[in-house]
């Protein structure tokens, strides 16, 4: 029991990730209302951020910005009690990114809307083949 | 749709949970992502660039190319978003939505927000300014000078918000910030480094070379804060109001 | 300013002249046309430099530059060896040719924000030419990214329900470049690193070189490109989103998009993964030139059943990325070779070929085979240069198109598949098929001024198209022989250099 305790543990930020993102994937896929297949692709990408970040932990470290004091003094920098710094700034990246896909997405939804009067995939289709 | 789409997500997911397994512990320090690279910067980044927010000097300095390019991704998002769908007078006149009928104005929610606004302001300039030594940066200052707008937006309307902050002004400053941030690297390129080696300024402004990292990198993030700030907003006003600029939501 | 600094004002120059261009392009209606063909000016100029600069020390190494001054793997690098100073000067060159081809089009397309639709053109190629630089899988990913939403937008622009495509394409993309992201992810939790020429070494040391998450990050990342680069059986988004977008951005996303994302693949193939990994550690190169022998052979078909020439001009583009990757995964040199050169060469010929239909769609209006009778006729250098562009996705020689297939049918017979040099030649039948069914509707129909409903835009006499579109038009067929002719000489002098040691 303890060991399967441990082995949860051990790895189930990768699960957690992955399983958020195939939801956000069948989302994508499946849906039939454009918003969800949106809804899907935030959800899909936040996925992906999780991962990331979870990478940059280091169980005992804290957040990578150094002690320091007002007379600039410095210390010798201990690395491992610092988390690492290099998920996160891909992550900023990848956040805004996410934000920039998504305003688009949404832009171009309101003109689907205005076009073909409706955002249900099926519907849209009958419209185009008229 | 369906059965391929769980076909798909099942396959993909048999794959990863299969790479999982092999992927080092939640937390492990000794993994390869937490030694190479992690522990350069962590402890050198002090030393060259004078900036003890590791997030901050990987984000500007390290990586500043990324996040050059991260700002003009936004910057791309509104410029798109804003061709899409903002009507200028011309094309307004077929309206097909019907809004529904706005509430009156509410004094309390008025009165709340304009007291809130300029404690936000400041804190965002705060946080853009303090990027260095405590978290946040130009990203973060951006979207909460941003949002301070966006709330007067929806506090009040959309037209309230623009006569404080003029569509044009938008536009011309969302470009701006970007311009900012090229211009402090090519301005490196012009005295002899390669784009974006801040340590170029250092004899200009007779500071040391760390020194001069550290300000290059606040010159940039104010870059970042004011193309997040335009862009945040005009995303908002735009797709509030599909493209109209009139009242919104 | 040394010679280096070249590297990076290739990159610049379009997307300094894009925030310009959004400043003050709104201030007088030629200004943002201007700045447009000045800045990718510039940007072309510096890849000619690049080019020269790399080819005279092709023996040697690529050029790194380092951005910030920071060495690699700290900072992020461009690395420009042969193989990309060749992609580089094609994406300028084309891009600049389209620039100056929009002049008429993109003003009658976009009657207001004319600004902006240049701003976003700059982007675009600013992004595209930032991919093919950079020497960083995840700054890939980045400008991957702008490069795309550039392209959402452009696209959007079109006819009809080009909302609707251009949605389809914006989910399509973002699981794309989702899933190159997390496959990049992958390879970083393995080895800690981003940099391209950092990261063979890891993967092929004894500890990972069987590791499962690096052979499920290579297939997360090859997947992503292909969604990216429409292979077959993932291309369901780029016929609708280029067939209904507006004549100057197919012109641009056309020839461009797929090319980089191909350029992409070869580069994670050759500079990341390396050939004996995928070879032998992978080892399903069969399966795929397979499915890329199937991808020639559906684009093909899908092609023949159009009855709109731009539409069936992306059909062809689908099978031509089936050419590329086909030629990538043979794993041998010549495959090699010809995949590289048809990234040029396929570039030159699309432009040509996009240009010249956008040209008489202009006149026209209407880009239907049946708008087609006897138009050839009415706009006889238009039509020649068609003719060129045609004959040249034919693979006639002495065009370019015939030696990339020529390098490839090698390949593929010293691969010993058979299956891949018989979807050659039946792509080519086809394109030969297409083509000559085109001359005859083009050249020999009758063009009926009666009868016929009124075309496009009423009034227009269907005649010769203005000078602004021919001069781009006429460099991009003259570059198509022009490139055919120097054959030995890119194979010799650059491509060469940029095959691993040992193949």
């Amino acid at each position: 029991m303890e060991d399967l305790l441990a082995y949860i543990i051990s790895r189930y930020n990768y699960w957690a990730a992955i399983i958020l993102l195939l939801i956000g994937l069948y989302g994508m896929i499946a849906k039939n209302n454009l918003l969800k297949k949106v809804i899907g692709m935030t959800i899909f990408q936040a996925a992906i951020i999780l991962f990331y970040v979870s990478i940059g932990d280091k169980r005992g470290a804290t957040i990578p910005i150094l002690a320091h004091g007002h007379d600039g003094a410095h210390q010798a920098v201990e690395a491992a009690a610092y988390a690492n710094p290099l998920p996160h700034v891909l992550m900023l990246t990848a956040i805004v990114v996410g934000v920039s896909t998504l305003g688009v997405a949404l832009a171009i939804l309101q003109k689907i809307y205005r076009v073909h009067g409706t955002i249900e995939e099926d519907e849209i289709l009958e419209t185009i083949d008229q | 749709m369906k059965k391929t789409a769980l076909l798909i997500i099942a396959v993909l997911g048999i794959l990863l949970l299969r790479a999982a397994e092999d992927l080092p512990f939640w937390g492990d320090p000794q993994s390869p992502a937490s030694v190479h690279l992690s522990d350069y910067y962590l402890e050198e980044s002090y030393e060259e660039t004078s900036v003890p927010n590791i997030v901050t000097s990987v984000l500007a300095d390290y990586r500043g190319y990324d996040t050059m390019f991260e700002t003009v991704v936004i910057f791309c998002a509104g410029i798109t978003v804003l061709i899409v769908l903002r009507r200028t007078h011309r094309r307004r006149a077929k309206v097909i939505s019907p809004r529904p009928e706005r509430p009156g104005a509410d004094i309390i929610l008025q009165t709340a927000a304009r007291l809130l606004v300029p404690m936000m302001q400041l804190f965002a300039l705060y946080v853009v300014a303090h990027g260095h030594h405590s978290p946040g940066g130009g990203f973060q200052g951006g979207v909460i000078l941003g949002s301070s707008l966006i709330l007067l937006a929806l506090s009040y309307d959309i037209q309230m918000a623009l006569h404080r902050f003029k569509e044009k002004l938008v536009l011309l400053f969302s470009a701006g910030g970007v311009l900012l941030y090229a211009a402090i690297g090519l301005a490196c390129l012009f005295l002899g480094r390669n784009f974006l080696a801040y340590g170029a300024w250092a004899a200009l402004l007779g500071i040391s070379e760390p020194e001069a990292h550290s300000h290059g990198m606040l010159g940039v993030e104010i870059g970042v804060a004011i193309t997040v700030l335009c862009i945040m907003f005009s995303l908002y006003i735009d797709l509030a109001s599909g493209g109209d600029l009139d009242e919104g939501l | 300013m040394s010679l280096e600094q070249h590297a990076i004002i290739i990159i610049l120059a379009p997307l300094v002249g894009s925030l310009l261009i959004s400043l003050f392009g709104g201030l007088h209606r030629r200004l943002s046309y201007l700045l447009l063909v000045a800045c990718l000016g510039i940007s072309f100029a510096s890849t000619i430099a690049t080019l020269r600069l790399v080819a005279a020390r092709a023996a040697i190494g690529p050029l790194h530059y380092y951005l910030g001054d920071w060495p690699p793997p700290y900072g992020i690098e461009l690395v420009i060896d042969p193989l990309n100073a060749l992609v580089l000067t094609m994406i300028a060159g084309i891009s600049l040719l389209v620039a100056i081809y929009s002049k008429e089009m993109a003003r009658r397309d976009n009657p207001d924000r004319l600004h902006h639709y240049y701003t976003l053109f700059a982007l675009l190629v600013a992004g595209l030419l930032g991919i093919t630089a950079s020497g960083d899988v995840f700054n890939i990913y980045v400008l991957t990214e702008i490069s795309a939403l550039a392209s959402y937008a452009l696209l959007a622009r079109g006819r009809g329900f080009a909302y609707y495509a251009t949605f389809k394409y914006i989910i399509m993309g973002t699981i794309g470049a989702s899933l190159y992201l997390l496959g990049v992810g992958y390879l970083y939790i393995k080895t800690g690193t981003l940099n391209i020429a950092e990261l063979p070494t890891f993967i092929n040391s004894s500890g990972l070189v069987d590791s499962v998450s690096i052979r499920v990050a290579f297939i997360l990342i090859m997947v992503g490109l292909w969604i990216k680069m429409a292979f077959f059986p993932l291309h369901g988004w780029l016929p609708n989103a280029y067939t209904r977008a507006a004549t100057t951005t197919s012109c641009l996303v056309a020839p461009l998009m797929t090319k980089v994302s191909v350029y992409v693949m070869i580069r994670v193939m050759l500079g990341v993964f390396t050939l004996p990994y995928i070879y032998h550690v992978m080892g399903w190169n069969r399966a795929v030139v397979w499915l890329a022998s199937l991808a020639i052979v559906a684009g093909s078909i899908g092609a023949l059943a159009q009855t709109n020439i731009k539409r069936m001009l992306t059909y062809i583009i689908v099978a031509e990325v089936g050419y590329m990757v086909g030629g990538a995964w043979l794993g041998n040199a010549a495959g090699l070779t010809g995949a590289i050169y048809h990234i040029v060469s396929d570039g030159l010929m699309t432009a040509c070929l996009f240009m010249a239909v956008g040209a008489i769609t202009y006149k026209t209006g209407d880009s239907s085979l049946e708008a087609m009778r006897g138009v050839f006729r009415r706009m006889p250098v238009t039509a020649a240069l068609f003719v060129v562009g045609a004959l040249a996705m034919i693979g006639i020689p002495p065009t370019c198109g015939f030696f990339s297939k020529w390098y490839l049918i090698q390949g593929g017979l010293v691969a010993g598949h058979y299956g891949f040099v018989g979807a050659l030649l039946l792509s080519s039948l086809i394109n030969a098929v297409l083509f000559f069914r085109l001359f005859e509707i083009g050249y020999y129909a009758p063009f009926d001024t009666e009868g016929t409903p009124p075309r496009g835009h009423g009034t227009t006499v269907v005649d010769e198209a203005p000078f602004s579109m021919l001069m781009p038009l006429l460099i991009s067929a003259v570059m198509i022989i022009v490139v055919g002719l120097s054959t030995s000489r890119i194979v010799s002098g650059l491509i060469q250099y940029s095959l691993p040691a040992g193949l």
